[in-house]
């Protein structure tokens, strides 16, 4: 597979070298390519999407584990599976139609007069961009990082947590002490939600605007790696661009490979214990 | 040993060994014709630790031979080396030699050993997706030979064999599961047996079961010598001196004496022996 | 200060407490968060989805621009023509990897095979939809439900390998040596004894897959490429659901807009079902 894609690509490969990755110029009419928009916008929204979901999934995940009594318990978890399964072009179309509005009328004007004073903050208020998307992101991948969690933090031997409560621990005090046992795994829970996040296209395409530029401000639009590829693939007019969009799939497919590979080592090396 | 315990012991061999084991210089192929199996220093290894070591066995044909000896001394190991069933554990080496019927195992396919000798398992274990009639015609099914006019012959005659007929005759069709614990287990016997092996070997097979269930069992095996040779592997003492005419003990994966099970019992060779019938160990 | 102090100071056993309710506090708000848009995007998708919903949407052809009316029949037959070439790829490969790292994990190409499949459940839809560019369409020379059907196979592989191996570990251990022992070869064994009792247990697997498959947009997006009439034939370009959907979502049209979000309807119920069927299913199982 690879290797397919490596070929299919090696015109561009040629052609820009590791300037690719550097250059932000796409101008398909010209035939100049270079994919770091792509890149920016692919890592910035991951990694915010990452940072909103993370508390909340492992706030998700011991609310399950620890908290709620097993009847509320096998429910909720129901849900958070569902949540999981939802295809991501009906996220992508809820986001256009509800989530959209709602950061232009709401929430964007909110956080400019907060923190106006910062870049990020600033600048025309779209609706869909950058900040839109993450959040999007953000609600699809929370369900992969709190099911991780959760198994995880299931591992956990309950002698450790009694031996705590022995110790006069308050229910957070040995809620913690799981958790600091459990950190590599949800570590890899994290990294394998960042995968999704950066894999993921449809969603991501319908709310981010789709402009090839790299802004400061989180509400300005922008373009990742696989919404590019979405977007112009079928419509590409030369073999040049074909070329070029086959290269910036390979480079998704590297940093996803990678990013995977490194999660789930991380997940193996907590379950093999636990066993 | 007392030198007139020593006397008595060659008296009940001398009379009792042509029937039941072979003196110790008569010739080796001679042996391996007229006992169901034969080992020669069979020793199995788990990983780098031997579970069963040295083991040399003869057994007759037709005849039943009770297997006791406490927890992990080998007697399950001993067992499921008969029939290669350790093929399915990567960490096992076998060593040693196993004749069946007077022929080495390793000329055996493992599906022909197989079917030459059959087993049965500690806990029932009745194929859950097939019916009672499935079941018992599972070997054949399975491996998709016979006719169904056949079928209907075997399944009956092996039913009636395993005592199970009566009980099951109108209810064929319904799963198998459905059965009590004790008819799992004679199920499992009559689909064992279905097949028509030389040697049937029962791993414990009464260990899961209530006394009552338990009994029509021993009865079973009882009528079943006359057509089979049959080894099982018991943690029941009581068990061993009812059903076996001859009784292997093993301790610490060494077979430390096998001879008549009325002797055994009565009097053994060995000071161990007597130790754990009577109770002192394990 | 010693620990008798630290234990039995007032203000320092206070402030433990009060962390301790506002961090089970601050995760039940983290519980509400998440359920909160799902059932927003549950109960949105299905007011608009209903209201648009009729039976046209099951019958009709995609009327021209301008005309109101219309439905999705052929995206709807596209979709199924699609998830059954998916299956015929993805189902039976997926099922034989499951056995094969299942029933002889020992092996150092189990072991691989088993890392291959949690990675590529990791890979990008979009970038398995190059690939079947790569393979099907340049070698076609077309757009083609072929390309679609392959790309959605190769994303039902992993989930159809996990489930697999996951049922068959569950089968007890007895079964295979009660087949063994009846003179039944391994294979055989592990077909028609160990599969057949994991087969419920398979099939939610496959249905879940399928279901995921049917959702997939990006992938299709340029191997099967959309066709607006009805096309039945595999090697000709071909409509599919959330293909339709992202169409009529970004199109400015405000009576497309309502069919996409009875297409959005229609995929998110189908989800829900198998969900919810698959969970009905393994509770009574293994529950």
């Amino acid at each position: 597979m690879i290797y397919e894609m490596y070929v299919d690509s090696s015109a561009s490969i040629e052609k820009f070298g590791f300037g690719f990755i550097f250059s932000s110029h796409w101008e398909p009419v010209k035939e100049e390519f270079g994919a770091l928009t792509f890149i920016y916008g692919t890592i910035v929204s991951s990694f915010m999407a990452l940072l909103m979901s993370l508390p909340i999934s492992i706030g998700v995940a011991i609310f399950l584990s620890e908290l709620v009594h097993k009847s509320i318990r096998t429910s909720l978890s129901f849900l958070v599976e569902i949540l999981a399964a939802i295809p991501s072009i009906i996220y992508g179309f809820w986001g256009i139609f509800v989530l959209a509005p709602f950061m232009r009328t709401t929430i964007q004007p909110f956080l400019q007069s907060v923190f106006g004073f910062l870049p990020f903050f600033q600048g025309t208020m779209y609706g869909t961009g950058l900040l839109t998307a993450s959040i999007i992101l953000a609600i699809m991948i929370t369900p992969i990082i709190t099911a991780i969690t959760r198994d995880v933090l299931k591992a956990i031997p309950v002698a450790q947590k009694e031996a705590a409560f022995a110790l006069g621990a308050t229910r957070w005090e040995g809620i913690k002490m799981a958790l600091l046992n459990a950190r590599s795994g949800i570590l890899g829970g994290a990294v394998l939600g960042l995968g999704r996040a950066i894999g993921e296209t449809m969603a991501v395409t319908m709310v981010i605007g789709n402009k090839a530029q790299i802004k400061a401000s989180f509400f300005e639009p922008a373009y990742t790696m696989a919404s590019v590829i979405a977007n112009e693939f079928a419509e590409a007019s030369n073999e040049m661009q074909i070329s070029a969009l086959i290269e910036v799939g390979l480079i998704l497919f590297g940093v996803t490979f990678l990013v995977n590979s490194m999660a789930r080592l991380l997940i193996y090396s907590v379950t093999r214990n636990a066993q | 040993m007392t030198a007139d315990n020593f006397n008595k012991n060659d008296e009940v061999n001398s009379s009792e060994s042509e029937i039941f084991i072979e003196s110790e210089d008569s010739a080796d192929d001679q042996a391996k014709q007229k006992n169901a199996v034969v080992t020669n220093n069979l020793t199995v290894y788990f990983n780098k630790r031997s579970a069963i070591e040295d083991v040399n066995v003869k057994i007759k044909k037709n005849s039943v031979t009770a297997v006791i000896g406490p927890s992990g001394c080998g007697k399950s190991t001993f067992l499921r080396s008969l029939n290669m069933m350790h093929e399915m554990t990567p960490s096992a080496k076998v060593f040693g030699e196993i004749y069946i019927n007077g022929e080495s195992i390793m000329n055996f396919n493992m599906v022909d050993l197989r079917k030459k000798v059959g087993m049965v398992f500690q806990k029932p274990n009745p194929f859950p997706t097939m019916s009672i009639f499935d079941n018992v015609a599972a070997g054949f099914k399975l491996n998709g030979s016979a006719g169904k006019n056949d079928l209907n012959e075997i399944v009956e005659k092996n039913l009636i064999n395993a005592g199970l007929w009566d009980e099951v005759k109108d209810r064929l069709k319904s799963p198998a599961v459905s059965l009590s614990g004790g008819q799992q287990q004679r199920l499992c016997i009559a689909r064992t047996i279905a097949v028509n092996p030389e040697i049937v070997l029962l791993d414990e097979p009464t260990s899961a079961l209530d006394p009552v269930s338990s009994s029509k069992i021993e009865e079973l095996l009882y009528n079943l010598k006359s057509e089979y040779t049959i080894i099982i592997v018991t943690h029941n003492m009581q068990q061993a001196a009812r059903v076996s005419d001859q009784t292997a003990f093993f301790y610490l994966g060494k077979l430390i004496e096998i001879s008549r099970t009325r002797k055994m019992f009565t009097n053994p060779k060995e000071k161990l022996t007597e130790e754990y019938i009577t109770g002192k160990f394990g | 200060m010693t620990a008798e102090k630290i234990f039995k100071n007032p203000k320092n056993l206070k402030r433990r407490k009060f962390i301790n309710s506002l961090m089970i506090l601050l995760c039940f708000i983290a519980a509400v968060l998440t359920i909160l848009p799902l059932l927003y995007i549950f109960i949105y998708t299905t007011q608009s989805g209903i209201t648009a919903l009729n039976i046209d949407f099951f019958t009709q052809l995609p009327k021209p621009v301008g005309e109101e009316g219309g439905g999705m029949a052929n995206a709807i037959v596209g979709s199924g023509i699609l998830i059954c070439l998916g299956g015929l790829i993805g189902i039976p490969i997926g099922i034989m990897s499951g056995i094969y790292i299942a029933e002889y994990s020992k092996s150092f190409l189990a072991g691989a095979i088993k890392f291959t499949t949690d990675v590529l459940s990791g890979v990008p839809s979009i970038v398995v939809g190059i690939f079947a560019y790569g393979v099907v369409v340049l070698s076609m020379q077309s757009f083609s439900a072929i390309a679609g059907g392959f790309a959605l196979g190769i994303l039902m592989i992993p989930t159809v390998t996990k489930i697999t191996e996951e049922m068959l570990r569950l089968v007890p251990h007895s079964l295979r040596e009660a087949s063994l022992a009846l003179g039944v070869s391994r294979w055989k064994t592990t077909v028609k004894v160990v599969l057949k009792t994991a087969s419920s247990g398979i099939i939610t697997g496959i249905l879940l897959a399928i279901a995921r498959a049917a959702g997939e947009t990006a992938p299709l997006l340029f191997t099967a490429f959309g066709n607006s009439f009805w096309q039945t034939s595999i090697d000709q370009p071909i409509a599919a659901l959330p293909l339709q959907i992202f169409v009529y979502a970004i199109s400015p049209y405000e009576d497309w807009h309502r069919q996409a979000w009875a297409g959005a309807f229609v995929l998110i119920f189908m989800v829900f079902i198998v969900n919810f069927l698959v969970r009905y299913v393994t509770r009574n199982k293994f529950g």
